[in-house]
């Protein structure tokens, strides 16, 4: 695994919104167009068969696992591995934005997007379902992750795939072009997603490849600047701004070693501490919910008496962690999705 | 009170051009038609469709009434030499002359009104005739005030500067070429002898488009905005311009019936299938 290199395309396109049938086209198209490049690894922005603000459109252009149109893009994969981005529908009819990985004709793996943006221009909460998983997952081309967009924007999903030994991070990103400042020959968002791209690849010592889509939907542009990021945080290679591109980079993961020889961040990493401080900010959060046995017309004093004694029980560093008491920790406090934040 | 905005008229028109040619030809068209007044906006929006499409699949209208000013026609004419778009010429003093002799005690706010809707029927009748599509020129800072007329010269197909606020269509214009004379003169709407923008709205673009930028853009809160300098009652009148004008940004309202009503539960991009 020391010196092992493998070329990445990011491919950069415009989709059309609503027309998976043309898209698979355009897909079969860059695929050749990447092959042709020398490309192992092709990397597709995300919901690039489908197109962005479905809205309505989420049913109708959901795809199953064994549906035609996947069979075809397994078909596509042979002797190479592929990222496409599309809406999932599954057996009992839920519907996810997911990035799915196909290696030499088969699925791999499913990264179904967690972090859901429902603000501003966004409403994708409203379309899909959340996914509750962040993975890194074995490859070919080595032990790899996938995050979608606005799950890079939240820093405990790069952290989490590193410790699970990623080495590369694909994401599919649809990210729309806002902000202006004078003398950049691109947008605030552009330039706030290249920095991200390049602390990731430098903080985790690892390859990014970031594939983003171009055009307009209802007057909404979509930035493009496709970009390979290396493990020192230097790009690779660099699509243009605003038009369709096709970019390849030659990765080898020794350059990940080189990077984590010089500075073991990783090595380093105190899971436990982690773990510790998070349980506890947790803990805190839960006791700070009103309690639902409450009676209404109780005391403010008494009230707040008993809110800190609750407090000193859960702050303050828990007795010894064996792996059995966090997990059971953890179980109890299973994710629950929008319900777990209201009770803070 | 003057803020700079920030306003990068190269990258403005690098992804307007490029929003212009995207949401004309994914719908099958090749060209647009619009409404050329003589003034910044409808300036900025006619070049950069020709810079986008080619001057060739650019319609511009001129559409005088009688008391237009004679050098709002001089300067669309500026335009249409600096630009090579292709133009006409269309008169709208004698339907509505027809129209208000019916109506002679109609004031100067309905016959404005009239006249904009006039040019509008003019734009969408000719948008069929030569299938281009209506190209918008409403900017940013009279789209949030209300200032202009709703089905009249807010209608339009697509439109490149309904993001930008003024200040930043003069930086534009600038760039691209519009002749000097539109860019320094007083934006007036032109509906009556005299009438100038800043004289109606009693404050300059300039002042409103830093205050817009920071209390919608920036979401800067009342308190704020005193706190930088803004004058209570210049805020408190824009505020209310704002929301009072909100119903001209909205579809009209239906009532709600059945399970799923136009645009509150069915719910697609104007870009469906596109």
């Amino acid at each position: 695994m020391a010196d092992f290199a493998f070329n990445v395309a990011a491919v950069q396109l415009n989709p059309r919104l609503g027309d998976v049938d043309a898209n698979l086209a355009l897909y079969e198209q860059r695929v050749g167009a990447a092959r042709a490049a020398g490309a192992n690894l092709i990397v597709f922005p995300e919901l690039s068969l489908t197109g962005y603000f479905l809205k309505d459109m989420v049913s109708t252009v959901a795809l199953r696992l064994d549906s035609l149109e996947v069979r075809k893009l397994k078909e596509l994969s042979r002797g190479i591995g592929l990222v496409a981005g599309l809406i999932e529908e599954t057996d009992d009819y839920r519907f996810y934005n997911s990035a799915v990985y196909f290696e030499d004709g088969e699925i791999k793996y499913i990264h179904r997007k967690v972090y859901l943006p429902t603000y501003g221009l966004f409403d994708e909460g409203r379309y899909v379902g959340r996914g509750n998983r962040v993975r890194a997952f074995d490859s070919q081309f080595g032990r790899a992750a996938m995050l979608v967009c606005e799950d890079m924007w939240h820093p405990s999903t790069v952290y989490i795939t590193a410790l699970d030994h990623a080495l590369l991070v694909l994401c599919p990103s649809n990210s729309p072009l806002r902000g202006i400042t004078d003398g950049q020959d691109h947008d605030n968002n552009a330039r706030y997603w290249e920095m991200l791209n390049s602390m990731y690849a430098q903080t985790f010592s690892l390859f990014i490849v970031y594939a983003n889509r171009v055009g307009f939907e209802d007057g909404v542009g979509f930035w493009g600047g496709s970009e390979i990021v290396g493990p020192s945080g230097e790009r690779l290679a660099k699509a243009k701004y605003y038009e369709e591109d096709l970019i390849v980079a030659s990765v080898n993961l020794k350059e990940a070693r080189r990077q984590r020889v010089m500075s073991p961040l990783l090595r380093d990493e105190d899971i436990d501490l982690t773990l510790d401080e998070l349980t506890r900010i947790r803990g805190r959060m839960a006791s700070d919910a009103p309690a639902k046995s409450a009676p209404r017309d109780r005391c403010a004093a008494d009230s707040e008496r008993s809110k800190l004694r609750k407090r000193r029980t859960v702050v303050g560093r828990q007795p010894s962690k064996t792996r059995k008491a966090r997990v059971s920790l953890s179980g109890a406090t299973k994710r629950r999705g929008p319900k777990a934040r209201r009770s803070r | 009170m003057r803020l700079s905005l920030p306003t990068n008229p190269p990258l403005l028109r690098r992804i307007l051009t490029a929003f212009i040619a995207n949401e004309v030809r994914k719908v099958g068209i090749e060209r647009v038609v619009v409404g050329l007044s003589g003034g910044v906006d409808s300036a900025v929006s006619c070049m950069l469709a020709a810079e986008a499409l080619g001057p060739h699949n650019v319609l511009a209208i001129k559409m005088p009434y009688k008391a237009s000013s004679a050098e709002s026609l001089q300067h669309a004419d500026l335009v249409i030499e600096r630009s090579r778009v292709e133009a006409l010429c269309v008169e709208i003093t004698p339907e509505v002359d027809a129209y208000f002799e019916r109506f002679p005690d109609a004031d100067n706010m309905r016959r404005g009104n009239k006249m904009a809707r006039e040019r509008m029927t003019i734009l969408y009748d000719h948008s069929a005739r030569w299938k281009g599509l209506v190209l918008g020129t409403s900017n940013k800072t009279e789209l949030l005030l209300g200032y202009g007329t709703l089905h009249g010269d807010m209608a339009s197909a697509i439109n490149p500067i309904g993001d930008l606020y003024k200040t930043q269509v003069w930086a534009l214009a600038e760039l691209i070429g519009v002749p000097d004379p539109i860019i320094v003169k007083q934006p007036s709407a032109d509906l009556w002898a005299g009438q100038t923008d800043e004289a109606e709205l009693g404050f300059g673009y300039r002042e409103v488009d830093s205050l817009l930028y920071l209390m919608v853009d920036k979401r800067y809160s009342r308190a704020e905005l005193y706190a930088a300098g803004f004058p209570e009652a210049f805020v408190k009148r824009v505020v209310d311009m704002v929301r009072n004008s909100q119903f001209k940004r909205r579809l009209p309202v239906i009532a709600k019936i059945s399970d799923r009503t136009i645009d509150r539960d069915f719910r697609y991009a104007r870009d469906w299938g596109r």
